[in-house]
């Protein structure tokens, strides 16, 4: 039963849309070029979980994406399946088919009964396969998958004796098979316009569903697609507006944030036991959780100007956290509860919580180089250069040296030529955050020396983190940096500050309040969102784009 | 009833058997010597198997601290501070010095340009790109598909991105970072000891051969759906499906008996300050060492013909507890000490990598294989991604092999390159082990010129 809340929910967000819909007129664009993208380690998890429960344990080691163009969502679309990873992929799928066959899930994870459990019967499989496959292959099974489907299950269950054994096979046919692990772009000739070409629905939906909730379309979206009602903009706002309304719309932003500001490296990030004993894994891991929760709240929960994120004083807290903090905290381990740094913490927005503090830090040290970069690469959508190769830093460590701290150091070393051009675009934002250790603990002084956490981004000047904050939230890189990323995550596809599409998104965000949820809607009821162009460039263009 | 198979005669046949009549034990004799009278074939007369493997440590070496230079290629290797654990494995060593990787005025991408070049025969035109396959993949197609495994990545690091192996910038395999996972994954139930009399083919391997061959037949479908590039990926994972069709084969076979194949210990799980992998030197090293063990024993136990070992990162993130800078950082912010001439922390770490490549060389020189040892059947290609780290040289980056791969190289030189490309050293590695290319590399990497003072 779909409750009254929900329902509250997507009627407020079909509001929006059509108020939404006042805005700037949407450009005509080329449209984005077909492709396919493997599924992602997180999105393998959700749609096992949301297929199977997630009482499944999906265990192994997924080949690598490569970062391209700032997200793992763009690498995807270039990324395949080395000899190795698949050596993983087909354990992963024996694995995932015995816990479902098991005794102990089979009575729900399989629709029916088999006449017998020591024989094949195709009624019960084709059943079973008719469901999950779906779900699955994000469409209807065609006839010959569902025949090879069950030769697989028949012969499995005659050799071992056992129709849940066989039906196990068959099911990890469908795990380890392409339209599985892949995500392909499937168009279509566009019977309202003679001579192109549209996506069609269930690849449509697809698109929808890994944008918004990371994860495959359910049911009900697929239902939508079968009968035809994502190729009317009717039809999809509503979907969409359903999809934004859904609580899975909170995994699919963890998911793009996560990206976006590469949490990624939370899977190796350690400090130093020694020099941080209260960072810890567990803390590590409540850091990349706070910041979410943070994001989540603000811009999903509250439906808030993106831009505050950068000067929110208000967070989430657990007592792992508050010990890196040094603040108290009462509730038991393993347990949020909401709190709010006080002004005089000079923490300000997520750029001063621990996750990107520490993330962007050494094992046993800040780094205001990182941690500039950080800003301008993840938060800004800027490129700092590479070093250069042959980099003199005896004056940065010099022992010896009067430097006590980053700023000194740093100033020494930035006056080499070579080094000055890239320190000058990271080191005044890094320096404004070395109040922060590298776990992110506040300090006021550096091996005795006072810290100076004055700097400028871009020519606003500012004294402190605080004020670095308000720099980031009046920057107009960070909104436009946003909308960047989530285009370029919505299609798969680079997208370029001047493409004429990302300009209008940028007007719609700015004259919608900055608000990331009237942004998703945009994006996904967009033409551009689903345009396919004309069938010779359609499938061409993918890897010169990613380049 | 209907039984979805590859193509091959004896697998059809076998599976009558078992699909048929239910399961069939093959039972041959165990033999108390399998080899021939001189030690370097099976008896049934198939010649041992050479091996080939990576090893990978960052920074390289201090210059002077390493080894001893010298102005001509010649027997005699004098290994200096760095290399102190290397020196009594000398005569089982070639090392490789000046020789350069010219970047023909491309951008030297910081700890990537090197060792890319070196690897893949081709500099990167940006910081992430992979242009070529590495070499040791090229060596895989050839050898490594009369194994469980094709090849098989591990990383000490904890880090599973820590590999130098890549088909192409987007078709990089995931390392393998817990010897206790590693260890599960070779040596677990699905392992098969070939000095087991008994040997009975397990109708599951038969039925994941059928589902792979069931998912191959999709293959034109896909391929007509989908662009050029595309048809890339999926022809890239259609060619992982094939070969894993045939590695499931092998198991279907009764495996050669192999008196060097013993089932290892299962390895301990690490635990130094709580954790059981990350780039504290103490794990590393532990880790490591449980690893060499444990690759040695899936070499000899031809789980894989091809391996690749990684030691550190190229941008070695290797520290000591309690200690604010890394082996990374030290090697650009430690000053020189006048009295010794070299950055001593780096320089501390730096030997210990060459500590830890010696670990590597026991491990596979402990295992008695036919006349001689393991390590003399394989060969070993150890290389960083700098010479001199400090400064980011990608000339003159330290190279060496271990082992004789059977006879086929002579052992205990030091070999001078003159300036000449790195790739000199991948290209006689890819022939020594059978692969068929005379010119390897593009632009001033490009070579056709083998190092013949090695070769047998």
């Amino acid at each position: 039963m779909i409750s009254t809340k929900f329902k509250r929910a997507v009627l407020l967000a079909g509001l929006a849309l059509g108020l939404a819909a006042c805005g700037p007129k949407e450009p005509q664009t080329a449209g984005t070029p077909l492709g396919i993208r493997r599924l992602s380690e997180e999105q393998y998890r959700n749609v096992v979980a949301d297929v199977f429960g997630t009482g499944i344990v999906v265990s192994g080691r997924f080949d690598p994406m490569i970062r391209t163009d700032g997200l793992l969502a763009v690498g995807a679309w270039n990324t395949s399946i080395t000899p190795q990873g698949l050596v993983q992929y087909e354990e992963m799928a024996r694995n995932i088919a015995a816990q479902v066959v098991s005794d102990a899930n089979r009575e729900v994870l399989i629709p029916c009964k088999p006449a017998s459990a020591a024989a094949y019967d195709k009624v019960c499989a084709e059943q079973f396969f008719t469901k999950v496959g779906r779900l699955l292959y994000r469409r209807p099974m065609a006839a010959e998958e569902m025949t090879a489907t069950l030769k697989i299950t028949e012969a499995a269950s005659d050799s071992l004796k056992n129709f849940y054994d066989g039906v196990g096979f068959g099911l990890a046919r469908l795990l380890v098979s392409p339209d599985f692990l892949f995500v392909s772009d499937v168009a279509e000739a566009d019977p309202k316009n003679a001579g192109t070409q549209r996506l069609n629905a269930f690849s449509k939906a697809a698109r929808l569903s890994f944008f918004l909730w990371n994860s495959a379309p359910d049911d009900r979206l697929l239902q939508a697609a079968e009968k035809g009602d994502l190729y009317t903009a009717k039809g999809t706002e509503r979907e969409v507006a359903r999809m934004i309304a859904s609580p899975r719309l909170k995994t699919g932003m963890r998911a793009f944030f996560s990206d976006m500001y590469g949490f990624d490296a939370f899977n190796v990030l350690e400090k130093d036991a020694t020099i941080y004993p209260a960072f810890g894994q567990v803390a590590a891991q409540d850091a990349k959780e706070q910041t979410l929760r943070t994001i989540t709240d603000l811009v999903l929960k509250q439906d808030g100007d993106y831009r505050d994120l950068f000067t929110t004083r208000k967070t989430y807290m657990t007592r792992p956290l508050g010990r890196v903090y040094e603040i108290r905290v009462t509730t038991p381990d393993g347990v949020w509860e909401p709190y709010e740094f006080p002004i005089e913490s000079r923490r300000a927005g997520i750029q001063s919580q621990l996750s990107l503090l520490a993330l962007n830090s050494h094992p046993g040290r800040s780094s205001p180089t990182l941690r500039g970069k950080a800003i301008r690469t993840y938060l800004l959508c800027q490129r700092v250069p590479d070093p250069p190769g042959d980099v003199d830093f005896s004056k940065f460590g010099d022992p010896d040296s009067p430097n006590k701290t980053a700023r000194d150091r740093l100033t020494a070393h930035s006056t080499m030529p070579a080094c000055a051009g890239c320190h000058k675009i990271t080191d005044p934002i890094g320096l404004a955050m070395e109040n922060f250790d590298g776990a992110g603990t506040f300090r006021t002084s550096e091996d005795g020396t006072p810290i100076d956490s004055s700097g400028d981004l871009d020519g606003v000047r500012y004294d402190d983190p605080v004020g670095l904050a308000k720099a980031l939230h009046d920057s107009p890189a960070v909104a436009a940096c946003v909308v960047n990323r989530l285009a370029s995550y919505a299609t798969g596809q680079p997208t370029a500050q001047s493409d004429k599409w990302v300009n209008f998104l940028r007007e719609d965000f700015a004259s919608n309040g900055y608000r990331v949820k009237n942004l998703l809607q945009r994006i996904a009821t967009s033409d551009a969102f689903v345009a396919v162009p004309p069938p010779a460039a359609a499938t061409s263009t993918k890897q010169a784009s990613a380049q | 009833m209907t039984v979805l198979l590859p193509k091959s005669a004896p697998r059809r046949a076998l599976l009558r058997g078992l699909l048929g009549g239910g399961a069939t034990t093959l039972a041959l004799p165990f033999l108390d010597c399998f080899l021939d009278g001189n030690g370097t074939a099976l008896a049934a007369g198939a010649a041992l198997p050479v091996r080939f493997g990576t090893w990978f440590w960052g920074l390289g070496h201090t210059p002077g601290f390493g080894v001893t230079d010298k102005k001509a290629s010649g027997p005699g290797i004098d290994f200096l501070t760095e290399c102190q654990a290397l020196i009594p494995h000398k005569d089982k060593i070639n090392y490789f010095g000046y020789f350069n990787t010219p970047l023909d005025g491309r951008s030297n991408y910081t700890h990537f340009s090197g060792w890319v070049g070196s690897r893949t025969g081709t500099a990167p035109v940006t910081g992430d790109e992979v242009p070529a396959p590495t070499f040791d993949l090229l060596i895989a197609d050839v050898i490594g598909t009369r194994s469980r495994f094709k090849t098989i990545d591990v990383s000490a690091t904890g880090n599973p991105r820590d590999s130098y192996s890549a088909r192409n910038t987007n078709s990089r395999s995931a390392a393998e970072v817990s010897p206790i996972s590693f260890y599960a994954r070779l040596f677990g139930p699905e392992f098969v000891d070939p000095n087991k009399g008994d040997f009975t083919p397990d109708p599951r391997i038969m039925l994941r051969q059928s589902v792979l061959s069931s998912v191959a037949e999709d293959r034109q479908k896909l391929t007509k759906l989908v662009g050029a590039s595309d048809k890339a990926q999926l022809d890239e994972y259609f060619t992982s499906i094939r070969e894993l069709e045939g590695q499931l084969a092998l198991q279907l076979q009764k495996p050669e008996p192999n008196l060097a194949c013993q089932l290892p210990p299962k390895p301990a799980e690490t635990n130094i300050d709580g954790q059981a992998t990350g780039v504290l030197i103490d794990t590393v090293k532990s880790n490591h060492a449980a690893f060499a063990k444990l690759m040695a024993m899936a070499v000899a136990c031809n789980q894989a013909a091809t391996f690749n070992m990684v030691f550190s990162a190229s941008l070695s993130q290797l520290r000591k507890a309690g200690e604010s800078a890394n082996h990374h950082s030290l090697s650009h912010e430690e000053p020189r000490d006048p009295k010794i001439g070299c950055q001593p922390q780096t320089s501390w770490f730096n030997a210990r990598s060459m500590d830890a490549l010696a670990v590597f060389v026991d491990a596979f020189a402990g295992i008695r294989e036919g006349a001689g040892t393991l390590l003399d059947n394989t060969l070993i290609f150890a290389g960083s991604e700098t010479s001199f780290a400090r400064v980011h040289s990608v000339d003159n980056i330290p190279v060496m092999t271990v082992g004789k791969a059977g006879g086929r190289i002579k052992t205990g030189m030091h070999i001078v390159g003159n300036g000449d490309p790195i790739t000199r050293i991948g290209l006689t590695m890819m022939k020594v082990m059978g692969v068929q290319v005379d010119k390897w590399g593009t632009k001033s990497l490009q070579t056709g010129k083998t190092i013949n003072e090695i070769l047998v």
